[in-house]
């Protein structure tokens, strides 16, 4: 059972990551949110890392998975929240979030994933980080 | 590691890296160690993850090993110094080891590659059989 | 070895302080210490005397070699605050170590009045004296220096602030205009601001202008990609304005990939955000209160 509480706002399922995460607690989300994404029958999952201080190469592989499999579960997932000294630092460390969209904050995350969801066509291929 | 003026050591403080938990911990005392030198957000951030990534690595294929945290003067500049060191089966090609996207694990394979990106000063010694250092160093702007 | 360093300077220090004083005002008056009107006659008296105080205690530890050593910590900021309050008055470096030179002269004088029957000794005393004011003298040239230098850094850093305004062009909309050469230095600072206001506002939209920016080099570039790299991860996207057609040439040149969408004038970058916003212009005739 994952430390990470894991919200439901009506389809979307929403994560706040609050603790400076140890691996086994990253796997342990993944886990967690790939399994409530298909018993809750979520179609968007936004996860706010506002209080992240730092991601590394593991919690980008973590972020990764979580959209690779969302997206296989016709979910859309959105990372919200990005600090900017953590933004430069993966721009340097060479990190790319593919498939990740995000957004500045959770109100903007909901709206992207409602768009998502409503208009695939227009969201699909922009904002991809 | 540096040339010509003296390097002078501040401040040391060694951490464990045995277990993803200490990872944690690793984070928390560099980040300490690098307010204290007066890093900017940034340079903080950046030194935290390049930690982050050795860290990693030493734990889950150096099996286990230790961390020395340093804050130097070089003349003007201050900085702080990471040692990592473990007696783990060592890295057999240190060159293809540090290429971007090489992983043995099924990580993105930015571990090493990435550290050095984020550091001023990198270098890693490595003997198959025997163990790995890893010293990297990042300055105060 | 003993007979050697051994000085009756802090001995003549401690019993003969006021009619030290004294004196040493006399010789500055003198010479015209006050003339400049810089400083006046009480400050001067009060300088002098924290002075001598502080030479008596440090003189008093016999440590006269080495005045960097811990013991004389305590004088060497009494010398700090001399060099940086005289600073302040407009008095030069110079002005302030002659200050503390011509504490010599009346010194010299109390020792040949004291010893000068024993030419060696008065040679070897007025050595001591004089190697030891010396290097106070010095101290207050670098201590003026360092205050210079620390007004001079801060200076620097109020004018990268102020050269990197990040303004609201409009609710969602940022505008970065740049001016002026970018080094490295600059850039890390400009990109961190636009990153930070980028959180703050909420914009998702951010102009950053380089009509400004005389060269755009494989450096400047490069730094301006990883800002708008960042600023996607983020959530916000560039837009990048004010190209000039040499600098067009340049990045084609140099094969340089920005991968963002650029604008000539920030003009026509504003007229796309507003777009990607959902907003529109429209005609319309204006109130008589407008007018």
């Amino acid at each position: 059972m994952a430390e990470i509480p894991v919200l439901k706002i009506g389809d979307c399922l929403l994560v706040s990551i609050q603790v400076d995460m140890h691996d086994r607690l990253a796997l342990e989300l993944q886990d967690d949110l790939t399994n409530r994404i298909v018993t809750e029958r979520a179609r968007g999952v936004m996860i706010d890392i506002s209080a992240l201080e730092i991601v590394d190469s593991f919690i980008g592989r973590m972020l990764n998975n979580i959209a690779a499999m969302s997206r296989v579960l016709d979910a859309v997932t959105v990372v919200v929240g990005m600090r900017p000294a953590v933004a430069i630092t993966l721009v340097e460390l060479g990190l790319s979030l593919t498939g990740v969209r995000t957004a500045l904050n959770v109100d903007k995350g909901l709206a992207l994933i409602r768009k998502a969801i409503d208009d695939p066509g227009s969201a699909l291929g922009r904002r991809e980080a | 590691m540096t040339q010509g003026a003296r390097l002078v050591v501040e401040k040391h403080e060694t951490v464990a890296v045995r277990s993803s938990d200490d990872v944690v911990r690793v984070r928390q005392a560099v980040r300490a160690r690098s307010i204290e030198a007066g890093f900017g957000i940034v340079d903080q951030t950046k030194l935290v993850t390049a930690a982050s990534e050795i860290a990693r690595n030493t734990v889950d294929y150096g099996g286990g090993g230790t961390l020395v945290i340093e804050i130097v003067r070089e003349g003007a500049r201050r900085g702080v110094q990471l040692t990592f060191s473990d007696n783990g089966p060592g890295i057999a090609d240190l060159k293809v080891a540090m290429t971007d996207g090489y992983t043995t694990g099924g990580g993105l394979g930015l571990g090493l590659s990435g550290a050095k990106r984020l550091s001023n000063e990198f270098s890693i010694e490595s003997t198959p059989g025997k163990g790995t250092t890893v010293t990297l160093a990042r300055w105060k702007l | 070895m003993a007979e050697e360093h051994a000085t009756m300077i802090p001995q003549l220090l401690a019993e003969h302080e006021q009619t030290l004083l004294r004196d040493w005002m006399e010789s500055q008056k003198k010479s015209g210490a006050l003339r400049g009107g810089q400083v006046s006659e009480a400050e001067l008296a009060d300088n002098s005397r924290r002075l001598l105080a502080g030479l008596r205690g440090g003189a008093a530890t016999e440590q006269f070699e080495d005045i960097t050593t811990p013991v004389w910590d305590q004088r060497r900021t009494v010398l700090e605050e001399i060099s940086r309050s005289r600073a302040t008055l407009g008095l030069t470096p110079a002005e302030t170590a002659t200050f503390v030179f011509s504490l010599k002269e009346p010194l010299f004088a109390l020792l040949r009045e004291k010893v000068g029957k024993d030419p060696d000794r008065l040679a070897h005393e007025i050595w001591v004296a004089t190697s030891l004011l010396d290097k106070l003298g010095l101290y207050t040239v670098e201590a003026f220096q360092k205050t210079r230098e620390d007004i001079i850094a801060r200076q620097q850093q109020e004018l990268l602030e102020l050269s990197t305004p990040v303004v609201r062009l409009w609710e969602g909309v940022l505008a970065l205009p740049l001016i002026g050469t970018l080094d490295s230095a600059r850039t890390q600072i400009v990109m961190e601001s636009l990153l930070e206001e980028i959180v703050t506002s909420g914009a998702e939209i951010a102009i950053i202008d380089i009509t400004g920016v005389p060269t755009v080099d494989t450096l400047v570039a490069q730094h301006l990609i990883k800002t708008v790299a960042a600023a996607r991860l983020m959530g916000a996207d560039c837009i990048i304005s004010g190209i000039r057609p040499q600098i067009a040439q340049t990045i084609v040149h140099l094969g340089l990939e920005l991968g963002v969408v650029s604008k000539a004038t920030m003009a026509d970058a504003f007229a796309l955000a507003l777009r990607r916003l959902g907003k529109a212009v429209v005609d319309r005739a204006p109130t008589p209160q407008e007018l």
